[in-house]
């Protein structure tokens, strides 16, 4: 068997065994082990610097992890372009600054992808896009460009955009920290959508509400370690590390 | 004793000979952008290049090229080079001393163009599986674009009057022309103040035409003013 093929027997989304992530000499992450099942979903959290983008920004391949293995749905993660390509089409990406391409409405941001990577004609990539910006409720604006919609309006075609590379895995970096507080609840509220529907998620997120409500499990790091994970009522009630009490303190009003 | 004859001027003006040197004038110009930036284009990739050989010899060139006057260049390829055996006509010296020039001045140009779009588009893009080259041309040269007509517009303004140093090598442009008319009868006012209009003209005509440029590329960055204050964050 290549490496390259999925494990039939493998059953996790996300496999992470002893990453290492450097910048200089700062140690971004550090013996990272995460498993995610298929269809779980993950809240990331923890102080500022502490990994939590980087975390996710490797699984991906945004950003390359330096030592440890990454598997996506089987497929071990390696620098070779193919091996890259095979990972990031099992994943979509939702970002903080929402990066939609400017020059592009909002519907040819959509298709641009499903056109050039999945080899979709004009046609079918635009319904594709039609349909999930209806559900994402902001089909009336694909004409658009993103410069005239309001960022959660942004941030919303951001997510249609990613599903319409039909990933299995969906990963959120911190997809409602940019936007205006009137602005979070309707992303939010699409994420659940997707959650409802059996997405599997990774979201790094400083919304313990939402965290409270959609995660299956809150996963905790601290200086590029992960130092606790639990359900969310557990953590929330009873976090088992001193690091994470000071955290819930600070961030819980 | 008259100081300046508005006569002579007009005639200068409307001079067919001085005219021939206009259109020589343009055709350098033209000739120098376009291939100024096929060449700036790849002096600009092998400066982002991640190869080290590539790179090393773009910013060379770069630093050879905006670090010698242009007509020492000019003089060098027409007069120099034949001592070496490499001989080029007027015009071919010109128009290769130009390029050369001008390519390292939009290299530059383009370089800054390409890093000042932000990395989080290629980010979107890679998230999105989009295959390079796609990236490349869809994504990120327009975006680029858009940043470099400014700078690339002053750089055209430049060059537009710097053909006036093909005059040294003998190339009959505007400058050329204009000094052998004010050979025949010293009327030396007249027959540079007929220069000046051309080139205001000609400089006139390029402006319009880049603001039509800009405007074309502002459109999707900006539909109208009152949009993109409405949706600016406050920060």
């Amino acid at each position: 068997m290549t490496s390259q093929s999925a494990t039939a027997s493998e059953t996790s989304a996300v496999r992470m065994e002893a990453v290492y992530k450097r910048f200089g000499d700062f140690a971004a992450l550090s013996e990272v082990d995460l498993r995610v099942a298929k269809g779980e979903r993950i809240v990331v959290c923890g102080p500022s610097g502490s990994g939590k983008s980087t975390l996710i920004r490797c699984i991906n391949h945004i950003e390359r992890h330096d030592e440890g293995l990454i598997y996506v749905n089987g497929f071990e993660l390696k620098p070779e372009p193919k091996s890259v390509d095979l990972v990031r089409r099992e994943t979509g990406m939702v970002f903080q600054s929402f990066n939609l391409f400017p020059h592009m409405t909002i519907l040819e941001n959509c298709i641009l992808a499903p056109m050039s990577a999945h080899g979709l004609g004009r046609r079918e990539a635009e319904d594709r896009a039609m349909a999930l910006l209806e559900k994402v409720r902001i089909a009336d604006q694909a004409k658009k460009f993103p410069i005239q919609l309001s960022g959660g309006q942004q941030q919303r075609v951001a997510i249609a955009r990613a599903l319409c590379m039909q990933p299995k895995i969906m990963l959120f970096d911190e997809p409602t920290s940019a936007l205006d507080p009137e602005m979070v609840k309707e992303v939010l509220e699409t994420m659940k959508g997707l959650a409802n529907e059996g997405m599997t998620m990774l979201c790094v997120t400083h919304e313990m509400g939402f965290a409270r409500e959609v995660a299956d499990r809150i996963v905790f790091m601290d200086k590029g370690r992960i130092i606790e994970q639990a359900k969310p009522e557990a953590f929330f009630t009873a976090p088992q590390t001193e690091r994470a009490r000071h955290f819930l303190d600070q961030i819980i009003h | 004793m008259r100081y300046f004859d508005p006569a002579a001027f007009f005639d200068y003006l409307f001079n067919h000979f001085l005219l021939g040197g206009v259109v020589v004038t343009v055709g350098l110009t033209v000739a120098g952008v376009v291939g100024g930036l096929v060449l700036g284009m790849i002096i600009a990739l092998m400066r982002m290049s991640a190869n080290r050989p590539l790179s090393v010899f773009a910013r060379v060139y770069v630093w050879f090229f905006r670090g010698t006057p242009l007509l020492i260049q000019l003089v060098v390829i027409y007069t120099g080079l034949p001592q070496l055996g490499i001989k080029f006509g007027v015009i071919g010296s010109a128009l290769i001393g130009l390029i050369l020039h001008e390519a390292a001045y939009l290299a530059e140009i383009i370089r800054s163009g390409f890093m000042a779009v932000p990395r989080g588009q290629r980010e979107a893009a890679w998230a999105l599986s989009i295959p390079k080259t796609t990236i490349f041309w869809r994504v990120t040269l327009p975006q680029a674009f858009r940043l470099m007509i400014p700078p690339f517009g002053n750089s055209v303004n430049s060059l537009l009057k710097a053909t006036s140093l093909a005059s040294v090598i003998s190339v009959e442009e505007i400058m050329r022309r204009s000094d052998m008319l004010m050979q025949e009868h010293f009327q030396i006012l007249e027959v540079y103040a007929a220069a000046t209009v051309y080139y205001l003209l000609l400089v006139s005509i390029w402006d319009l035409f880049q603001q039509r440029l800009e405007r074309h590329f502002e459109r999707s960055v900006a539909r109208d003013a009152k949009t993109v204050l409405a949706r600016r964050r406050p920060s």
